[in-house]
C-alpha cells in the first residue's frame, strides 16, 4: 500500500478546496440561508408542527443532506474528471497506485469537503431556528456515511462521464429531484399511501431520515433499515469502481 | 550491458480491430539512449504506453528491471518515468507542488535537495513558484521532465519530446537528454524526426505499422544501409548517358549538368576508378565531383517502403 501517494492526493485535492474557499463554501451557505429564510421563517410559520418539530427546525436535515449530497457528487467527480480532461491523468497510469490509493485519495478529499460543507451549514442553521441534536454521534455517523458513499458515486461518474455535459447531467436529472423527493421538505407519513410506497424506491429517503432521527429522535423508517440502504449503496459503488478498475472500463485501451 | 527494459513477442490490439502492435520482441540495454523512429500511427507510442501502464497489453509480455509491468506493476513502475507527448499539467499548481505531487505518488518522501537540484539542472529553480499556465511551451515540457524525473527512475520514456518546438528549443532537448544520459539514466524516445535520432542516439529502432523492423547501433545502421552518391559536374551538356556508361547506376540531372552516380558506400568496390577511366574514354570533361553520405531519412524511407 503506497500511503505517501494517498496523502499525495488527498492533500493536493484539499489545497483546491482551500484555494477556491470563497466559492467553496459561500456558495452552499448562501442558498441553505434563502432556504431557511423562504422556508423555514416565511411558509414554515404558517405550517404546523411536524412530528413534535417545529418546520423550520424540521428541515434543517434535509437541508445539509441536500447540500451535502450535491456537494459529494460534484466535488468528487469534478476531482477525477479535471485530470481526465486535461490529459494529467497519465500520471496517475503511470505512478506505482492501484485503484485503492487512488479512491482513497479522491474520494477522502471529496468526501471530506463536503462534511466540512454539512457542517458549516449545520452551524448557519443555529443562526435562523433553535433545534437540538438528540444522537451527536449517530448524527456525525451519518454525515460521514452519506458523504462516503455519494463521494464514490460520484468518483464513479467523474470517471465514467466523456465531457462536462455528462458530468452535471446525473446530479441534475437525477439527484437534484431524488433529494426533493426524498422527505427533505416534508415527512413521508404525509403522503398519499401510494406515493408512500413509490418513495421507498428512492434511497434518499433513507439517508434523510436517518439523519433526522439523530436530531429529533423520530424518523419515518426505522433506523437499522436506513443504515443498511447506505451500507448497500456504499457496497454497491464500491464494487463498481473496483470492476472498472479491473477491466479499464473507460479508463484503459 | 544488461538489459533493463525486456519486451518479448508483444502484440496488441485495440477494441476497434486496429492492430497497433505486431511480436515485438526487444531488448532496451541499461545506460543507453535507443530512438524509435516511425511515422505517425507506426505503434511508438502504444508501444510505450504498454511499457509505462497507460495501455493494456494485448499478448506477450514487458519486464523492467526484471519486474514484469502488469503482475509486478509497482516495483515495475518506480523505475520509469514518463514525459507524455502532450502538454498536461494542471494549470493553477505551481511548478514546485507538481513535483512534489508527482513524487507523492511514486511513494517517495519530499527531498527538497533533489528537487532544487533537478529544476536547476532543467533552468526552472526561478519558476518555482509559478503557476504552470503561466510558463512558455519550452518550459512546460521540461516542467514535465522534472516531474518525471523526481521520483528517480532508471529508465526514462520521452514521447515526441520535441514534436512541434523551433529549432532552438530542440537542440536544448537534445541538451537535456544527453545530460540525463550522462547521469545514468537510460532513455527512450519517439521521434518521427530522424535527424533527431541521428543526432543523440546510440541505437535506433525503426518501427512501422506495429512492426520493429530492425533495432542497429545507429552508425551501424548508417554504415550498413547507407548509400553515397557522387555528384559530378560537367564542362558541357550531356545529350543523354553514352552506351559505354550503361553498366553503372547513373542519373544525369539535365539542368545542372550534372552526372549522379550512387554507391554503397561500404562495398568492397565502390567502382569509382573505373567510372572516371571510362568517362574519361568516352572524352566527357569533369569540371566538379561532390560526395554525400545518405541520411537516416533516404534510409528509413528504404526500409519502409520494402527496400532493404
Amino acid at each position: 500500500m503506497n500511503f505517501q501517494a494517498v496523502r499525495s492526493i488527498y492533500s493536493f485535492e484539499m489545497a483546491r478546496f482551500f484555494r477556491t474557499l470563497s466559492q467553496s463554501l459561500i456558495s452552499p451557505v448562501l442558498s441553505t440561508s434563502l432556504y431557511f429564510i423562504v422556508f423555514g421563517a416565511a411558509i414554515g410559520s404558517r405550517i404546523d408542527e411536524i412530528d413534535g418539530t417545529s418546520y423550520g427546525a424540521f428541515i434543517v436535515p434535509g437541508l445539509i443532506m441536500l447540500s451535502v449530497l450535491t456537494q459529494s457528487i460534484s466535488n468528487a467527480s469534478f476531482g477525477i474528471y479535471f485530470p481526465k480532461f486535461l490529459g494529467s491523468i497519465y500520471e496517475l497510469h503511470t505512478a506505482p497506485v492501484s485503484f485503492v490509493e487512488i479512491v482513497l485519495g479522491y474520494v477522502g478529499a471529496a468526501a471530506t469537503k463536503s462534511a466540512l460543507i454539512g457542517l458549516v451549514i449545520l452551524i448557519t442553521a443555529e443562526f435562523f431556528v433553535d433545534f437540538e441534536i438528540l444522537h451527536p454521534v449517530a448524527m456525525l455517523a451519518f454525515l460521514g456515511l452519506t458523504c462516503i458513499s455519494f463521494s464514490l458515486f460520484g468518483f464513479i461518474i467523474g470517471v465514467w462521464s466523456k465531457n462536462f455535459e455528462q458530468l452535471q447531467m446525473i446530479p441534475l436529472l437525477v439527484i437534484t429531484p431524488l433529494v426533493f423527493l426524498g422527505g427533505s421538505f416534508y415527512s413521508i407519513s404525509m403522503l398519499p399511501p401510494f406515493w408512500q410506497t413509490v418513495t421507498m424506491f428512492n434511497p434518499v429517503v433513507y439517508l434523510i431520515s436517518g439523519f433526522r432521527w439523530s436530531f429529533y429522535g423520530v424518523a419515518d423508517i426505522n433506523i437499522g433499515l436506513s443504515l443498511a440502504m447506505i451500507g448497500v449503496f456504499l457496497v454497491i459503488c464500491l464494487g463498481i469502481i473496483a470492476w472498472t478498475f479491473k477491466t479499464g472500463y473507460k479508463i484503459k485501451n | 550491458m544488461s538489459s533493463i527494459v525486456s519486451i518479448d513477442n508483444l502484440s496488441k490490439q485495440y477494441d476497434s480491430g486496429f492492430q497497433a502492435l505486431k511480436d515485438v520482441s526487444l531488448d532496451i540495454r541499461e545506460g543507453e539512449i535507443l530512438a524509435l523512429l516511425g511515422p505517425n500511427g507506426a505503434g511508438k507510442t502504444t508501444l510505450i504506453s504498454i511499457i509505462c501502464g497507460l495501455v493494456t497489453p494485448g499478448t506477450g509480455s514487458v519486464r523492467v528491471g526484471g519486474h514484469d509491468v502488469v503482475h509486478d506493476f509497482r516495483e515495475a513502475r518506480s523505475l520509469i518515468g514518463l514525459v507524455p507527448q502532450e502538454i498536461a499539467l494542471e494549470p493553477f499548481q505551481t511548478v514546485y507542488d507538481a513535483l512534489r505531487f508527482t513524487r507523492g505518488l511514486f511513494g517517495k518522501r519530499h527531498d527538497p535537495a533533489l528537487l532544487q537540484s533537478i529544476l536547476e539542472k532543467l533552468s526552472l529553480w526561478d519558476k518555482k513558484d509559478a503557476k504552470t499556465m503561466e510558463l512558455s511551451g519550452g518550459m512546460k515540457r521540461r516542467v514535465l521532465i522534472a516531474k518525471a524525473l523526481c521520483h528517480e527512475p532508471r529508465v526514462l520514456f520521452l514521447d515526441e519530446p520535441t514534436a512541434g518546438v523551433d529549432v532552438e528549443l530542440r537542440k536544448e532537448m537534445w541538451e537535456v537528454v544527453r545530460d540525463l544520459k550522462d547521469d545514468g539514466v537510460t532513455i527512450i524516445l519517439t521521434t518521427h524526426y530522424i535527424e533527431e535520432a541521428e543526432a543523440i542516439a546510440d541505437r535506433v529502432g525503426v518501427i512501422n505499422k506495429g512492426e520493429l523492423l530492425l533495432v542497429e547501433k545507429t552508425e551501424t545502421l548508417m554504415q550498413r544501409m547507407g548509400q553515397r552518391q557522387m555528384r559530378i559536374e560537367l564542362m558541357e551538356p550531356l545529350g543523354a548517358i553514352p552506351e559505354a556508361l550503361s553498366g553503372y547506376n547513373l542519373d544525369y540531372a539535365e539542368d545542372t549538368h550534372s552526372l549522379v552516380y550512387s554507391y554503397e558506400a561500404n562495398g568492397e568496390r565502390t567502382g569509382i576508378a573505373s567510372l572516371f577511366a571510362d568517362l574519361s574514354k568516352a572524352g566527357i570533361v569533369l569540371r566538379d565531383v561532390e560526395t554525400r553520405q545518405s541520411s537516416l531519412e533516404d534510409i528509413f524511407v528504404g526500409l519502409v517502403e520494402g527496400k532493404s
